[in-house]
């Protein structure tokens, strides 16, 4: 829901990382984005697309990793696959997981000139 | 646009009052003037635009490319981009969370029990601490900050029990977030080893995501909410830590399944700790102050 606040705050951390670096361009902004982190994909685009850039940002492609959630199972200590918070364990149906991949909301790298 | 709900803007900023006080201190926004500006584009005959490509792709490489531009132009082919890498590995809710460590850090220095209280508006919320409040004085000092769009309302109510209270009204914003609590405690002046209980903006989505830099969040909710609540909004069952059913007096009256209820919410987060109570009859608050005062003394 507070995707374009999310966007912003990105772009915010990316020109300090640029500036700090003497960057005339950033050409890409690479993104980790987990199934579980309560962000929505298509409202994500739809922020990077309409989000305010300035002359250092605004020609800066982005590439989302969409990372999948991963949990393990505290009973049997099976790792699964989740995307969502009602998923039981394939192996022993246990509700007692703890999440182990999934929740990311990070600025990996970037590609400056 | 605010660094966290999006929402704030400079005619209808957030605010701090006390009850009985005019507004004396608003929160400003420290982005307006860089997101003031309107983009423009230079059209001459290299023709310069601006455009956006995102790129998606999962651990399994479906590439999936989406491409969208503002103007119409001639075919021109697309270059995986390129230039130095700096690799950055940078939270991106790292501002909030980072606040919200450092009121926790304060919390834990001056012996303060911080709760986070989440729930959807009309839960009981506020009913829950007038009677805490007023059952505990003796025993505990508590301080309050009330967090709605508008009104000193329930700011007022807990002023009638005696104890410290502050209102944050957010506007159109649609959750606390640890920057509003900061400047909150600081116009408050919370006591030592006491209990302070932030009584977040009724929303089930969007609090989820904000660290206050509380000890403990609590989630309420009522018995006329419906039983897989826990199930249909998962992110706020699985940052809490304890999950409170109210308004248990209405359960002769509703097609609400206790069991169910905690069995959804256990499958969302199983370390949560429960509570059955009825604010308004008494009923199941004797557990709830127990853990209270285990939890502070």
């Amino acid at each position: 829901m507070h995707e374009l606040s999310i966007v912003i705050s990105i772009l915010d951390a990316v020109e300090e990382n640029a500036k700090s670096h003497k960057a005339s361009a950033v050409n890409e902004i690479e993104l980790e984005v987990g199934e579980l982190s309560g962000v929505e994909y298509d409202a994500l685009e739809f922020a990077i697309e309409h989000a305010p850039k300035n002359d250092l940002l605004k020609n800066a492609a982005f590439v989302i990793n969409k990372i999948p959630g991963k949990a393990r199972c505290n009973e049997c200590n099976k790792e699964f696959e989740l995307n969502d918070y009602y998923t039981v364990c394939p192996l022993c149906n246990k509700f007692e997981y703890d999440i182990i991949q999934g929740k990311e909301l990070k600025i990996k790298s970037i590609k400056i000139d | 646009m605010c660094d966290t709900c999006g929402c704030d803007q400079p005619n209808n900023p957030v605010t701090y009052k006390k009850p009985g006080e005019d507004n004396v201190h608003t929160h400003t926004h420290p982005h307006d003037d860089k997101h003031g500006h309107t983009h423009s584009h230079i059209h001459d005959d290299n023709h310069e635009h601006s455009h956006s490509h995102t790129h998606s792709h999962s651990e399994e490489s479906n590439y999936e490319h989406t491409h969208s531009h503002n103007h119409e132009h001639e075919e021109h082919t697309h270059d995986h981009s390129h230039g130095k890498v700096i690799q950055i590995e940078q939270d991106v809710l790292s501002t909030n969370n980072l606040l919200a460590e450092r009121n926790r850090g304060y919390f834990e220095a001056k012996n303060i029990l911080a709760l986070n209280l989440v729930s959807s508006p009309g839960s009981g919320k506020t009913t829950l601490l007038e009677k805490t409040i007023t059952e505990l004085r003796k025993e505990l000092l508590f301080s309050v900050i009330e967090g709605d769009q508008q009104t000193m309302n329930d700011a007022n109510r807990i002023n009638a029990t005696g104890a410290p209270v502050i209102q944050i009204n957010t506007g159109n914003g649609c959750h606390l977030d640890a920057d509003m609590i900061n400047k909150a405690v600081k116009k408050l002046d919370v006591a030592e080893n006491s209990v302070l209980i932030i009584e977040n903006v009724g929303n089930l989505v969007c609090p989820s995501l904000f660290d206050l830099g509380e000890a403990y969040r609590v989630v309420v909710i009522s018995v006329t909410e419906g039983d897989d609540k826990p199930i249909k909004y998962p992110n706020i069952f699985h940052t809490s830590d304890v999950c409170i059913i109210n308004k248990i007096d209405l359960l002769p009256y509703v097609d609400f399944n206790i069991m169910k209820a905690k069995e959804y919410a256990l499958q969302v987060n199983h370390h949560l700790q429960f509570f059955e109570l009825s604010a308004k009859t008494g009923e199941g608050m004797d557990k709830w102050y127990e853990w209270l005062k285990g939890t502070i003394l």
